[in-house]
């Protein structure tokens, strides 16, 4: 009926890893890590084999497991692309030119939003909050996250993804990673403390 | 402005080394054997006198919240649950504590669990911040080898362990009861309370759910006391604060400060003023998405604390300071926090699930002109009807920034309205 999945030899031992972290009889608690484990193997969605291996292992019903992999935005159903590209438009991310990095993904590939180009290499979406907001606009490329973009700077990585390389995730600006622009103003000294005894640090 | 001394997130920046090391250095795990050898008691109290209020947004007196747990076990055991799924619009802070200054978290892991009877602590980190779970299983596993977790931690005699649980996605589990049933391994949708989770949580046992920062600073507390802790900011706001400064301003940045400071110092001081200079703001949203967004006239002289921001008809919710000047589409801003959601409504309940695409949709209208002014009133009904009618707050949340929009911005919705109807008739002549 539908395409077989199995989980290799070493995500299995991951498997049981992420289940042995709840007790005995709770091993459900796991399904949320092995449909991870299982898109990551699969090129990052969830075949129907999937939700049923994920099931056997866990002893829960097949519609249970697909209830969760439903609900959460991080799993995915049917094939993407092999860079997942996800412009965060909250509005802190939009009031920093969200809606330019959104074109400038546009036009560097050629797809609307919700879109894989042809060749399959690229997805296209719209993400709510990245958590990221001091570093806005923020756009999350498969687990990396690109901060401070501009349209200049989203077309840059997406020509060097097309070109096979990695560019640097972080800020795209130099920033150190959520200090004010040009360096940080506090904590600019000596952060060691020296230790007592007594548990309470010198002042 | 908060002294260097007197801040706790001394690696808020990354400049340093995060792993045990670095933190040691930094004074983390310094005497915690003692802390634990207070006993648990001692170790609630000192969290009351020190004041502080949760730092997840709603701002419920940690101490007090920990004292709701069982003082004896009935045979079932208990839980400490850090709730680490930042996605509040405008936050995040937590991100910074969890990849610069992972040990402050897990060392505030150990006491509070140990406080509350705790053998176990799970951090529920949102699916996105992959590198930020890393650092933190890296940290914990550090902790662990060092004998500072397991069986005998810190040589407290108490069995205690963390496991990080990885969310997906779903901004809905960063309230308590969807992320306890997230965990448990099903959608994330919140539960009726009571039962409050400290009287059956987490597969039915006593459980508590902190915000990371409310847990990060336990430590420093305990080792400075809470006089220390309490004489900064005001009575009932104390502490410091990690504030996040986003939008129109210069130097947008995540920053440590005393709780209280002036909402305009905190700008000017250490996100480099309002782009175009303080004349040029239009709006605040002073704590993430949720509260209400606050006119200038009002930022002008507001303090940054719960009592003030609230007297003020909004909320200090996160600290995220949301920053718009006068070049900024209100109304846009708005609609697209009505968007978010509608987008993050879990759908149990009617009228959220119902109430926020309704809100959503008159915004859109609103936002250009396509609407009669007797459907402000109309939206301005929908959110009460909302806010209340809920099992969780994410109804209220979604209710808050529009009620706010209303409050303060009602000409611009008017004027909008009216431009499109005297647009129109011009261009039917």
């Amino acid at each position: 009926m539908s395409e077989q999945f199995e989980f290799t030899a070493d995500n299995v031992e991951k498997a049981n890893a992420f289940i042995a972290r709840y007790p005995e009889g709770r091993q459900r608690s796991a399904v949320m890590p092995l449909l991870d484990l299982a898109q990551r193997q699969n090129g990052g969605w969830l075949p129907d084999g999937a939700v049923e291996t994920i099931a056997g292992i866990l002893g829960m019903a097949p519609i249970r497991v697909l209830e969760v992999a439903t609900f959460y935005s991080m799993y995915k159903l049917a094939p993407v692309g092999k860079h997942r590209i996800n412009v965060c438009t909250t509005t802190p991310c939009w009031l920093r030119g969200s809606d330019e990095v959104v074109h400038a993904c546009k036009t560097s590939l050629g797809i609307e939003i919700g879109e894989t180009t042809a060749d399959g290499e690229f997805t296209l979406a719209e993400v709510e909050c990245a958590g990221a907001c001091v570093n806005a606009p923020v756009v999350e490329i498969g687990d990396e996250y690109y901060e401070d973009v501009d349209a200049e700077s989203m077309t840059r990585i997406i020509e060097a993804l097309k070109r096979g390389e990695k560019p640097d995730p972080g800020s795209q600006i130099g920033r150190q990673t959520s200090a004010p622009e040009g360096g940080p103003q506090v904590l600019t000294g000596d952060v060691t403390v020296k230790q007592t005894k007594s548990g309470k640090a010198k002042e | 402005m908060l002294a260097d001394k007197d801040r706790i997130f001394t690696n808020l920046y990354g400049l340093h080394d995060w792993g045990l090391e670095g933190a040691r250095a930094r004074g983390d795990w310094d005497g915690t054997k003692e802390i634990l050898a207070r006993g648990r008691d001692a170790i609630v109290d000192e969290i009351k006198a020190s004041g502080l209020r949760g730092r997840g947004g709603a701002g419920f007196p940690t101490g007090l919240k920990w004292s709701f747990m069982p003082k004896e076990s009935d045979g079932r055991v208990h839980y400490l649950i850090v709730n680490a799924d930042e996605g509040e619009p405008g936050t995040c802070k937590d991100r910074d504590i969890i990849r610069h200054d992972p040990h402050k978290l897990i060392e505030g892991c150990l006491i509070a669990g140990f406080a509350m009877g705790a053998e176990t602590a799970y951090i529920y980190i949102r699916g996105e911040f992959h590198h930020e779970a890393n650092v933190l299983e890296i940290a914990i596993q550090q902790a662990r080898d060092a004998g500072l977790l397991g069986d005998d931690a810190c040589g407290s005699g108490w069995r205690f362990d963390i496991h990080v649980h990885r969310g997906a996605g779903a901004y809905i589990c960063g309230e308590e009861t969807a992320l306890i049933e997230s965990l448990e391994g099903k959608k994330g949708q919140p539960r009726l309370k009571p039962p409050f989770p400290a009287a059956s949580g987490l597969y039915g046992c006593p459980s508590t759910v902190n915000n990371v920062e409310s847990i990060a600073v336990v430590p420093t507390i305990m080792r400075r006391g809470a006089s220390w802790f309490a004489g900064l900011g005001r009575e009932n706001n104390t502490g410091t604060k990690l504030f996040c400064i986003s939008g129109h301003v210069n130097k947008p940045c995540n920053v440590e400060e005393e709780m209280s400071i002036p909402l305009k110092e905190l700008i000017e001081k250490h996100a480099g003023g309002v782009r175009g200079g303080w004349e040029n703001l239009l709006a605040v949203i002073p704590g993430g998405s949720s509260v209400p967004c606050l006119p200038s006239t009002i930022c002008n002289d507001v303090l940054m604390d719960f009592d003030s921001l609230k007297d003020a008809r909004s909320g200090l919710g996160t600290a995220a300071v949301i920053v718009m000047d006068k070049s900024t589409d209100i109304v846009r801003a708005i609609t697209r926090l009505a968007q978010f959601y509608k987008h993050e409504s879990c759908g149990q309940c009617t009228p959220c699930r119902e109430g926020t695409g309704w809100m959503w949709r008159i915004m859109e209208r609103l936002a250009t002109g396509e609407a009669n002014v007797e459907e402000i009133d109309m939206l301005e009904e929908v959110s009460r009807q909302v806010e209340g009618h809920t099992i969780c707050a994410l109804g209220d949340a979604a209710a808050w920034p529009i009620q706010g929009l209303i409050r303060h911005f009602r000409p611009e919705l008017e004027r909008r309205i009216l431009d499109r109807q005297v647009g129109g008739a011009a261009a039917a002549e």
